[in-house]
């Protein structure tokens, strides 16, 4: 999910660029260089599972995933997004520079958030845990959505309708990424829980 | 799937120093994103297209990267003029489409084209690793450069990685469908590319400290700005003060 350039006024990009930069700080604080790999690495994964495209009916949608990136990295999801951004603006031409900034909070955001609502229930019992991480998956494409509602309707009141439109288009998008991440934790419970929040390294 | 369709190529643009170009491009983007004037925003349309000719970018592949932008603004053109309040120009049964709403479409359509095209001229032009050390070379964190190295370095191998995984479940007889079983299988096979992701995250990082590695990538590549690039840099923030100054002269908020 991510705004095009020459969208956003110029207080919400200054935000946007000021929120991302503080979360990425202290993502970058937290991850020192024994990390760096690691980060590297798995947040090419995430930028390769963002590709793939399940069926929905007819159609089909592309994975998000930032609820379970918020989950395995926790703050250092800021700086994972924010490098997951870039490539896709150099490689597809997804967002660009001005934007960057607010793509992070979008993203990096609702990942985090839901990193610290969900991630202690993670090593509890299955129908716990399971919830949680369908909640997960599933919350942090909503707020992801409700974050690009509220940048544009911040940069024209007249965004409304099409803010609406995003929140809206989104919902199946939140209930099969719910779906996907419950099963994904499930799995990664039982192959190496060590990636997952609540458990040793 | 994953593919950089312009940073081979021999043309001017490619030949600039990477740190201009990337500097350009950061100043550019602001300067129209920030703009509200007509002659502004199609003066750096014209500007952006003379940069692609420059470039010799391939118009197909070129076309191809603007139609996800195009698709999206198709969508506010429907939408926009009737949701936005102003004058009234023309009437489509209980909505009114207003002079207000055409003119932020238009607008956003000439700011987002024009953004994109120069971004894809100056920055998509480059590799990554060239990118990388520019970043570096710019005082960008050098966390943030090694991770966007690395994250580079592994998409492709990670991709490759996922078809693996991807034919094994197709030659089992995996047939993607609207229905549970296909997103647990989805979900699981996500789960192992994860999973094959740490682990090859941990023999990268032992490979690394067994090579010396303290936390410092040292770069072979060379930077010099030659008299071309500074002359080159200097005609290309004139034009970027002309923009502003077209900006001023219409908009000034003084």
């Amino acid at each position: 999910m991510h705004i095009a350039e020459g969208v956003l006024s110029g207080p919400v990009i200054a935000a946007g660029m000021a929120v991302a930069g503080a979360g990425t700080a202290i993502g970058l604080k937290q991850l020192d260089f024994d990390r760096i790999a690691q980060t590297g690495i798995l947040s090419a994964s995430f930028f390769v599972a963002s590709l793939v495209h399940v069926p929905v009916g007819p159609s089909s949608v592309h994975l998000i995933l930032n609820g379970i990136v918020g989950l395995m990295l926790g703050w250092a999801a800021f700086p994972a997004i924010l490098v997951a951004l870039v490539l896709q603006g150099i490689l597809f031409g997804f967002g660009g520079i001005t934007t960057l900034g607010v793509n992070t909070v979008i993203m990096a955001g609702p990942a985090v958030i839901c990193h610290y609502l969900f991630g202690f229930m993670i090593p509890k019992k299955p129908p716990i845990s399971l919830t949680a991480a369908f909640g997960c998956g599933a919350l942090s494409v909503f707020f992801a959505a409700i974050f690009v509602g509220l940048a544009l309707v911040f940069t024209q009141e007249s965004f409304i309708e099409v803010s609406g439109a995003v929140v809206a288009a989104n919902l199946p998008v939140m209930i099969i990424e719910g779906i996907i991440t419950a099963f994904c934790v499930a799995f990664l419970k039982k192959v190496q829980p060590s990636l997952l929040p609540g458990y040793p390294g | 799937m994953i593919d950089e369709p312009f940073a081979a190529g021999n043309s001017p643009i490619h030949r600039e120093d990477p740190r201009s170009r990337v500097i350009l491009a950061t100043l550019f983007s602001f300067v129209v994103a920030l703009s509200q004037a007509f002659a502004t925003l199609g003066a750096a349309l014209i500007f952006a297209l003379v940069l692609v000719i420059a470039a010799r970018l391939d118009p197909k592949k070129l076309i191809k990267r603007l139609l996800p932008l195009w698709l999206f603004l198709i969508l506010l053109w429907l939408v926009l003029p009737l949701t936005t309040t102003g004058t009234p120009l023309f009437r489509i049964g209980p909505l009114a489409g207003t002079r207000e709403g055409i003119i932020l479409c238009a607008q956003i359509t000439l700011k987002s084209n024009a953004i994109l095209l120069a971004f894809t001229a100056w920055v998509a032009t480059m590799n990554f690793a060239k990118l990388g050390q520019t970043l570096d070379q710019l005082k960008v964190p050098e966390k943030i450069v090694y991770l966007l190295l690395l994250t580079y370095r592994y998409i492709f191998v990670i991709e490759a990685e996922y078809g693996r995984l991807l034919r094994a479940a197709k030659i089992r007889g995996f047939k993607p469908g609207t229905n549970l079983h296909t997103y647990k299988t989805y979900a699981y096979l996500l789960g192992m590319l994860f999973v094959q992701a740490s682990a090859r995250a941990q023999r990268v990082h032992q490979a690394m400290r067994c090579r010396g590695f303290q936390g410092k990538f040292y770069s072979l590549y060379r930077f010099e700005a030659k008299t071309a690039d500074w002359i080159g840099a200097a005609v290309q923030l004139a034009i970027m003060a002309l923009l502003i100054g077209i900006e001023w002269k219409i908009n000034s908020p003084l």
